[in-house]
């Protein structure tokens, strides 16, 4: 049924991991400009997976990866960095930059399911969330709106057979669990999954040669509606750090007076 | 469609109705007529999950009619009946299918669909596990809503305070659509009442959509020992440990004394030292207990995202310098391997 693999990869720019975010003075987000971005480490992820269900060489084998991601000019970057790692092409999708997070997981989802209709994919690897919004919602709505099965939060995923059998163990709370579903499906991943591999610098210079597109939202029929109003963005409450204790009878004395113990 | 219909209509009534002098009270009991909200529950062989409670706690939050939603192989007789002690539950939504046991969101979406559609509920809650977490935003996706994921706060029915990047920003965001589709975070709901109620169970629609995913196995790590998102203390090993023997030597007689669940940071989990479904932070779990007691973590942000809400922070490293420090109420530098069976043997004999 399933002849090939063709995944599509999902990939989002965000602030990098290691930077600590500072929030603007409007309160209306985070500062960007000038900080540094990365791709999300979760999608990192779901690339190196792409990559590796190719050269695994299983039952099915994998005939294109495409990689897509939404955003501003910056994206391409992000996008060439997911093709020196393997992927084949790319789809940018033009949206203007805007410091409120980009679309809202919906519209990506919509995004995704035109392409993923229009592109014949029958497999989709995105990161189990981004590190910016943390919302963790993309990919079981894509599963939603294209009815298809969906593992999320997978720590390792396995092509059984020519008939596209997957089989999918993730994380779930105290433990993992082990699912079984047929193609076309979606995965979303999780740390636990594989170990992203750096690009080499051949490879970048490869990627540099790869197709990149760029499309629009309107090109796909999907309209950025925003349901979500963003009223305002503030820091954590900090916390103070108590001092230290010379010692473990001082640790457990100070421990009682803050009634911890 | 049929919702947009209604809650247009409702807003125009209510805008209606709310004059500017004492508009406040007034709203709130309108509100209280008009929204109704339905806690999606957990459930594994029969017994409610931790997840319920904060689902449960943030529904009654809202103030509208709460009725709990749980599906599975015979809950009536058991996390049905559970869920109807509850204090504040007005109704027990219950469909009795082995289909659902597992909460697989291929079928449990359509299932929650069929029945949100039938009860005309305005708000629907489910707790930030790993249940709610697949199933809602498949849930959302199929009525055309966008989700507001993990709030830890409620300013008003469609106003939700949520983190963001891992816990460094705190958003407070506003939905404009008709159904609210929430997930909320445990460690900040969790004063639901769980005796006193006497709800009615109802049977709930059950449109017995297919499965397309088949349950194959799982593994949990079982433990006599608290479970780590609802502990009310918490000891926490990181990458100081050195190895899956020391973290095993030191940090188990150390949660023993304290009747502590055990955490670990992701260097830890990484590298070895402790199960994945141990880990603590903005990739693991959330935790917020009475006490967290940190050795050998250097407190990268990641990992100070899942903590931070900790009443009391105490910390053992040997590095002074470490970011676990600037957040710490207690903090010791030293040898943990010194230090940890000192303090397991003072507080063993305290």
């Amino acid at each position: 049924m399933a002849s090939g693999l063709r995944i599509l990869v999902p990939v989002k720019r965000v602030i990098d991991y290691a930077i600590k975010p500072r929030i603007n003075k409007t309160q209306t987000g985070v500062e960007t400009a000038g900080v540094k971005h990365s791709l999300n480490p979760f999608d990192e992820l779901s690339v190196e997976e792409a990559v590796r269900l190719r050269e695994r060489k299983g039952p099915l084998k994998v005939e294109n990866i495409l990689a897509l991601s939404a955003g501003g000019p910056k994206c391409a970057d992000t996008l060439r960095t997911a093709m020196a790692m393997g992927a084949d092409r790319a789809f940018h999708i033009d949206v203007p930059d805007s410091n409120d997070g980009g679309l809202e997981p919906l519209t990506v989802a919509k995004t995704l399911r035109a392409v993923v209709e229009k592109e014949n994919i029958n497999l989709v690897l995105l990161g189990k969330q981004a590190i910016d919004g943390d919302q963790g919602q993309t990919g079981q709505m894509l599963a939603g709106l294209l009815g298809w099965p969906q593992a999320t939060q997978a720590s390792k995923v396995e092509i059984k057979d020519e008939a596209g059998t997957v089989e999918v163990t993730h994380e779930v709370d105290g433990g993992v669990e082990t699912l079984k579903a047929k193609l076309p499906m979606i995965i979303t991943t999780d740390l636990r999954l594989n170990e992203p591999r750096y690009a080499s610098l051949p490879n970048i210079m490869k990627a540099k040669k790869k197709p990149l597109e760029k499309k629009t939202l309107a090109d796909l029929g999907v309209e950025d509606k925003r349901r979500l109003k963003t009223l305002k963005v503030t820091e954590p409450p900090a916390r103070q750090g108590g001092g230290k204790v010379e010692d473990v009878d001082g640790l457990i004395s100070k421990l009682k007076e803050l009634g911890a113990l | 469609m049929v919702f947009a219909a209604r809650t247009s209509v409702l807003r125009a009534a209510r805008a209606q109705f709310t004059p500017s002098r004492a508009a406040f009270a007034f709203n709130q009991s309108a509100l209280a007529r008009l929204l109704s909200t339905l806690a999606v529950l957990e459930q594994r062989d029969g017994k409610l999950q931790s997840s319920s409670v904060s689902a449960i706690s943030a529904a009654l939050k809202l103030g509208g009619p709460v009725t709990a939603f749980v599906a599975g192989a015979g809950v009536k007789g058991t996390s049905a009946a559970e869920a109807a002690k509850y204090k504040g539950v007005e109704n027990v939504v219950a469909v009795e299918n082995e289909a659902y046991e597992k909460g697989l969101p291929e079928n449990y979406a359509p299932l929650l669909v069929e029945n949100i559609k039938k009860g005309e509920y305005t708000h629907i809650i489910a707790g930030h596990s790993a249940f709610g977490k697949s199933l809602l935003p498949r849930v959302a996706a199929l009525l055309d809503v966008q989700q507001v994921s993990d709030i830890t706060a409620i300013e008003s029915e469609d106003t939700f305070v949520r983190p963001i990047y891992a816990g460094n920003a705190i958003l407070t965001v506003q939905s404009t659509d008709p159904i609210k589709v929430i997930t909320v975070r445990g460690t900040a709901f969790q004063d639901a009442d769980a005796t006193g109620g006497s709800a009615s169970i109802t049977d709930g629609a059950d449109p017995n959509a297919p499965a397309q995913t088949e349950w194959v196995s799982e593994e949990l790590s079982k433990s006599e020992r608290p479970d780590l998102a609802t502990a009310s203390r918490v000891v926490s090993g990181g990458r100081g440990l050195k190895s899956k023997e020391e973290f095993d030597r030191l940090m188990i007689p150390l949660a023993d004394s304290l009747g502590a669940a055990i955490g670990a940071s992701r260097a830890a989990v990484d590298s070895g030292f402790a199960d994945n479904s141990l880990q603590v932070g903005q990739t693991g779990k959330n935790v917020a207990p009475q006490l967290y007691l940190s050795v050998g973590i250097s407190g990268a942000i990641q990992h100070l995202a899942g903590m931070k809400d900790s009443k009391v922070i105490a910390a053992i490293n040997k590095d002074g310098d470490a970011p676990i420090f600037q957040v710490a109420d207690v903090g010791l530098v030293g040898d943990l391997f010194e230090k940890v069976p000192e303090l397991t043997e003072k507080v063993k004999s305290a």
